[in-house]
């Protein structure tokens, strides 16, 4: 896929949403193209977390690996949303592990690249902070409403 | 067609506080804690109408009685069905009726959700846990007038796999091809390959137009603001919203006052309530 391509793709996607075309260039030379299959991982806990995610279709899993029951999947994210925010906070690693749980296909973002964009120019950086602080504040926030086991009822 | 006219004259009742015996004709288990009785009304059955969101007092036989929700099809009355989840002395009694054992019934009681009024509209149910039992009557009717309906959404949030309620329909709904169906549990170990989370991630990339969407909604309170606040971030009026709500019913015709939510009873004003007639009561932690 070719750069203008790639930035007419990311400037459908709402995330993108009133970007200014400077900065959708910008992410896109940084962009790929990328497919997963089911049960292939897309990033390991622990491993640096070098790119983000658009998922342009499928299912993604988000897991912990325990020892005594395996992998547990924390949350699920689906087509159109963004996989991955760890590449944002220091130490640059992942928390968890993200598996494909179908055919995914994303566009990966070279994190690397636009971390050096954003400690350039505090408005490039303050553009994708604005955006991702929601999807951090929303999945803090389904996690709270997991850790209410709400359907539970004590006997 | 109205909701009065949906709810008929109901079969045996001429004094609400008195119990027909009803005859448990199966029980079927959905989950480890929840099951499902069939029973059959007096001279073999017979019409029990009633309109989806209503309720029926049970009562085990020397035990107690409890409110439970109509779960079965309004469509076709016979039996009468009820999805029940032991948490008490007296559904724990429940739970372990027999095929042939007598069952005390009273009702059907309270306000039904507004299937007549979301003609013309699109529908999204919203539901977790046991909430999926009330608002089934309600799906059962939408889809035996589907052409009435625009979009039908159900989403369905469950604790875990093994706590999905009525499995088999979840997956022949999931196949219709104008249904939009979408499950997710909030915690998963080994081979689930489904939704994780809950339910309310599943309300930003459902397919509905919130200007002409009527939503029911019916699950533990807690998931019931956090999802009608997801609905009204996406457009959605407060008056088309539509909750079930619960709390302790003993007589079921509004005079004891155990269920008095503000000015509101909830047996007899409810348990269906448009959202925007409870807004300013919904909230008030000592209610």
């Amino acid at each position: 896929m070719n750069a203008a391509s790639m930035n007419a793709l990311l400037a459908e996607h709402p995330f993108f949403n009133g970007i200014s075309s400077r900065y959708l260039d910008l992410i896109a030379q940084a962009a790929s193209e990328a497919r997963y299959e089911p049960r292939e991982l897309i990033f390991h806990e622990g491993d640096e977390a070098s790119e983000f995610h658009v998922i342009r279709r499928g299912k993604v899993a988000i897991e912990i690996f325990t020892p005594d029951r395996g992998p547990v999947a924390i949350e699920t994210i689906n087509t159109g949303e963004i996989l991955g925010w760890s590449w944002l906070i220091d130490p640059y690693r992942w928390l968890f592990d993200a598996q494909a749980i179908e055919p995914t296909e994303v566009i990966a973002i070279n994190a690397i690249q636009i971390r050096e964009s954003m400690a350039a120019d505090a408005v490039l950086s303050n553009e994708l902070l604005r955006r991702f602080t929601p999807i951090i504040v929303a999945r803090l926030q389904a996690t709270r409403m997991q850790l209410l086991d709400l359907y539970h009822v004590d006997n | 067609m109205s909701i009065t006219e949906l709810a008929k004259e109901p079969m045996v009742l001429t004094d609400p506080m008195l119990p027909t015996w009803f005859r448990v004709q199966s029980v079927r288990r959905e989950t480890h804690d929840t099951f499902t009785l069939e029973l059959a009304g007096p001279n073999d059955g017979g019409e029990f109408s009633f309109a989806p969101g209503q309720f029926n007092m049970l009562y085990a036989f020397g035990v107690g009685e409890v409110p439970i929700s109509i779960s079965g099809n309004p469509v076709t009355t016979d039996p009468l069905v009820h999805t029940i989840r032991a948490v008490g002395a007296v559904t724990r009694a429940m739970q372990k009726l027999k095929r042939g054992d007598l069952i005390g019934v009273r009702g059907p009681f309270g306000s039904a959700w507004p299937v007549m009024d979301a003609v013309g509209r699109d529908v999204v149910i919203v539901t977790g846990g046991i909430g999926l039992a009330p608002l089934r009557p309600a799906f059962y009717h939408i889809l035996a007038h589907r052409n009435d309906y625009n979009r039908v959404v159900l989403l369905y949030g469950a604790r875990t796999r093994d706590d999905i309620l009525y499995r088999d329909e979840l997956k022949q709904w999931r196949g219709e091809l104008d249904l939009e169906v979408e499950v997710t549990v909030d915690s998963s170990v080994g081979r689930w390959r489904g939704n994780v989370g809950v339910v309310t991630k599943l309300i930003p990339r459902a397919g509905f137009d919130p200007e002409n969407t009527t939503a029911l909604i019916c699950g533990p309170e807690v998931m019931m603001r956090f999802t009608i606040q997801d609905l009204l971030n996406r457009g959605v009026e407060k008056k088309n919203v539509y909750v079930s709500m619960e709390r302790n019913m003993k007589c079921a015709v509004g005079f004891c006052g155990h269920c008095q939510f503000g000015s509101k009873f909830i047996c007899r004003d409810g348990p269906v309530f448009r959202f925007s007639d409870i807004e300013d009561i919904f909230g008030i932690r000592e209610l």
